[in-house]
């Protein structure tokens, strides 16, 4: 459906080749457990902190994000201002204390003070299963990633994906992983300003696709007379009516014109009269049809055959409004005249509705024009106006997320195991501060380059996840070659980091300290390495599995498992002297299962499960308000109940903290 | 870039003020963010307000972006301060004089 270029694969190979020869360069010098899990130790502070961003801007960030902005505006900078606002967490309260504790792993520093085969055990759980619903997301991304950028299929990317994550990890771990976040990271910021740049020097403009190869649709509006007995017909042209359907509050035409259908929605103009605006379709076909090359088919793309159709792209300004004057087009803007500009216009977006044509279910995608004071604020995606509708669960629902995105960062294991990669905890504290100025400057960048897909035409309206590469593409395919190669580099580095993470949580954790294996410096590498070819051929599976789930659904997932599970048990050890190993081990499980469990009864789940929403036990699709607070009463409770038995606090703790 | 082995931090005695610090600024940056919270999910139309030719979304969230960053190096100077006035040397400083 996407064109390849050569340009992209090029870059492409470039990238992969030079990351590869990263691992090759580091595998000579990766011989010790420490060099392995930890890149020796020796990571300067300011390289670790783009290391860090290169970690935490995942595909869920450039992907994702930008995406849910193209589509909902605000709403999906909300996740933008949590993911930033969490590193507030790491800086001021876990960064020195856990370089202070902890060794190779995040068990490690929970574990420091008790020295216990529960807290190995569960916190090493905790860190596999965290990773691993961090891990499907980024797959899938990937698989996601490689067809219009390669042409390859969706499986060939996920496998290509995870077998060149295995050998950055199995050759030289955490040192290889480090320097491949670090050109990842430095790119994404660079390249990202570079696309705001030509964004912002861009414009607005009423007709986006005036300057481009491509021409935007014109996106047609037929005037309609709508008979007493609800007969629908357009006069005076050669459209004829030949089906009605109605989704919900809202009505679609079936119109034909010589010999070609298409479908339309009935609304009313400025004056209240009936017109029929045009819309794009896709028909999932309930018998499937050959396309030219004698494939079998069964989506058709605007009647077409996906297979020989172009992506749906849209998205306009109808109505721009420039320095308080209506006009046409606005060039060279400033970042705040861009974002006021926006605010002050109005912009269709594409919603969605679902209707059935004979046996065939079709999905409308309908010009929705939407006022930019509502796309500049909450509640296009979450559910927060009690006017349009937002119940109390349903506001309970968004401040949860909220929440999960605030305490989930500083609890995400393959973010804490980077604070073992530099020499000091001051450098662990100067690394979380450059990791917070490059991640926070991307994030203030994902605006305008989620409203720029917008108002830009470039959105895919079937999947927005590929908004912010096919933005860079309507400027050029150059620019499109190298953000989708970084693209395609945010997943290989953040795979890295996570597979890391798991190999050191089964080597370490579980091999060494759980099962008391006693592995020798030279054995933990060889484990470590076996691990990360177990984890990456899993990690694999799982991309290939869930194919065509929403990118940024598990990451939600992943943030509010950590918090829930690890937040409390790292906290509460750092800072209350009353906590018992018993406590931190069943804050942990009680954290892990209460909200790995809530999302599996949340209507989002149920929707999957292909059962009523409204049949969900738990109404919250967001668990972090519950298992959150669960974590850390649980963590009291128990502490309370086991207290007598609670040893004094070690030095080690009180100097890591030093209360 | 490499900074060769690490120092003996354990014996950081900056740690109790560097952690006091660091509780209070945490403190501060929950209250606006959970601020940033309450706003948004009991009284959304607040922040379409104008502010100037934005709105009070916009100037709200990208203030708790660039808030985080302005506290973060208003810490690390106060930390690097502590760590010169109580150890007595910085912590790389003492990592450049160990690793030559």
């Amino acid at each position: 459906m996407y064109e390849t270029s050569g340009w992209a694969i090029a870059v492409f190979i470039a990238f992969v080749s030079f990351v590869l020869w990263i691992s090759y360069h580091f595998a000579r010098r990766t011989k010790t457990a420490k060099g392995y899990f930890a890149a020796g130790g020796h990571v300067h502070w300011s390289v670790n902190g783009i290391a860090f961003a290169g970690d935490y801007l995942s595909a869920a960030s450039f992907l994702g994000i930008c995406g849910m902005i193209a589509t909902y505006g605000y709403d999906g900078f909300l996740y933008s201002i949590g993911y930033l606002a969490g590193w507030i967490v790491a800086l001021f309260v876990v960064a020195e204390p856990m370089k202070r504790l902890g060794k190779f792993t995040f068990t490690d520093a929970v574990d420091a003070k008790f020295n216990s085969k529960g807290i190995q055990l569960g916190a090493a759980l905790s860190t596999l299963i965290v990773s691993t619903f961090y891990l499907i997301p980024q797959m899938v991304g990937a698989g996601t990633l490689v067809t219009p950028l390669l042409g390859l299929p969706h499986w060939l990317g996920v496998v290509m994906v995870g077998a060149i994550v295995v050998i950055i990890v199995a050759t030289a771990g955490m040192a290889s992983t480090t320097y491949v976040q670090f050109l990842k990271g430095s790119l994404l910021v660079v390249f990202s300003m570079a696309l705001v740049i030509v964004t912002l020097y861009n414009g607005l403009n009423t007709r986006p696709g005036e300057d481009r190869r491509q021409p935007y649709p014109e996106f047609r509006t037929l005037p309609v007379s709508l008979a007493e007995d609800g007969t629908l017909s357009v006069p005076d042209s050669p459209f004829q009516v030949v089906a009605r359907q109605a989704s919900g509050k809202l009505e679609f035409a079936k119109l034909s014109n010589d010999n070609h259908t298409s479908w339309w929605r009935l609304t009313a103009d400025a004056e209240g009269k009936p017109i029929l605006t045009e819309a794009y379709w896709v028909t999932r076909l309930a018998a499937p049809v050959t396309d030219s090359a004698g494939n079998q088919v069964s989506a058709l793309y605007n009647g077409k055959p996906i297979t020989e159709s172009k992506p749906l792209q849209a998205g306009h300004i109808e109505t721009l409004v420039y320095q308080g004057e209506k006009t046409d087009k606005a060039h060279n803007l400033g970042m705040l005249e861009f974002l006021a500009s926006v605010k002050e216009s109005t912009i269709v977006r594409f919603a969605k509705a679902t209707i059935k044509d004979g046996d065939d279910a079709v999905t409308v995608y309908y010009q929705n024009p939407t006022s930019g004071r509502d796309i500049m604020r909450p509640g296009l995606k979450f559910k927060v106006d009690e006017s349009r509708g937002a119940t109390w669960l349903d506001r309970m629902d968004f401040a949860s997320l909220m929440i999960a995105l605030f305490c989930g960062t500083a609890a995400l294991p393959h973010i804490l195991i980077r604070y073992y990669t530099v020499p000091t905890p001051s450098a662990a504290r100067k690394s979380t501060i450059v990791a917070i100025a490059a991640i926070g400057l991307f994030y203030m960048l994902t605006l305008f380059m989620g409203l720029g897909a917008m108002v830009n035409g470039v959105v895919d309206v079937t999947d927005d996840n590929m908004s912010a590469p096919l933005l860079a593409k309507s400027f050029g395919i150059t620019l499109f070659a190298i953000i989708s190669a970084i693209a395609f580099a945010t997943v290989l580095g953040t795979v890295a980091g996570l597979i890391v993470a798991a190999s050191g949580a089964v080597a370490h954790d579980l091999m060494d300290r759980f099962l008391n294996m006693k592995l020798s410096d030279h054995n933990k590498v060889v484990a470590g390495k076996a691990a990360a070819i177990v984890v990456g051929g899993i990690a694999i599976l799982l991309g290939i599995s869930f194919k065509g789930m929403n990118v940024s659904f598990l990451v939600g997932w992943a943030f509010a498992v950590a918090a829930s599970a690890n937040l409390p048990a790292i906290t509460m050890l750092l800072f209350w002297k009353g906590a018992t190993k018993q406590g931190v081990i069943a804050a942990i499980l009680v954290g892990m299962f209460a909200a790995v469990g809530l999302i599996l009864l949340s209507p989002d789940m149920f929707e999957r499960y292909g059962l009523p929403r409204t049949s969900a036990p738990i109404a919250l699709n967001n668990p972090g308000i519950i298992s959150i607070p669960l974590g850390y009463v649980t963590l009291v409770l128990v502490s309370l109940l086991t207290r007598r038995k609670a040893p004094e606090p070690t030095a080690l703790v009180q100097e890591a903290v030093g209360l | 870039m490499h900074h060769g082995p690490a120092t003996d931090w354990s014996k950081d005695k900056a740690a109790p003020f560097k952690t006091r610090v660091g509780i209070w600024m945490f403190v501060l940056y929950a209250v606006i963010y959970i601020g940033f919270i309450l706003i948004n999910t009991f009284n959304p139309k607040l922040m379409g307000s104008d502010i100037g030719g934005l709105n009070l979304a916009t100037v709200y969230g990208f203030g708790l972006i660039i808030f985080a960053l302005m506290l973060a190096f208003v810490y690390n100077a106060i930390c690097s301060a502590a760590e010169e006035e109580i150890n007595g040397r910085l912590d790389d400083e003492a990592d450049e004089e160990e690793a030559a």
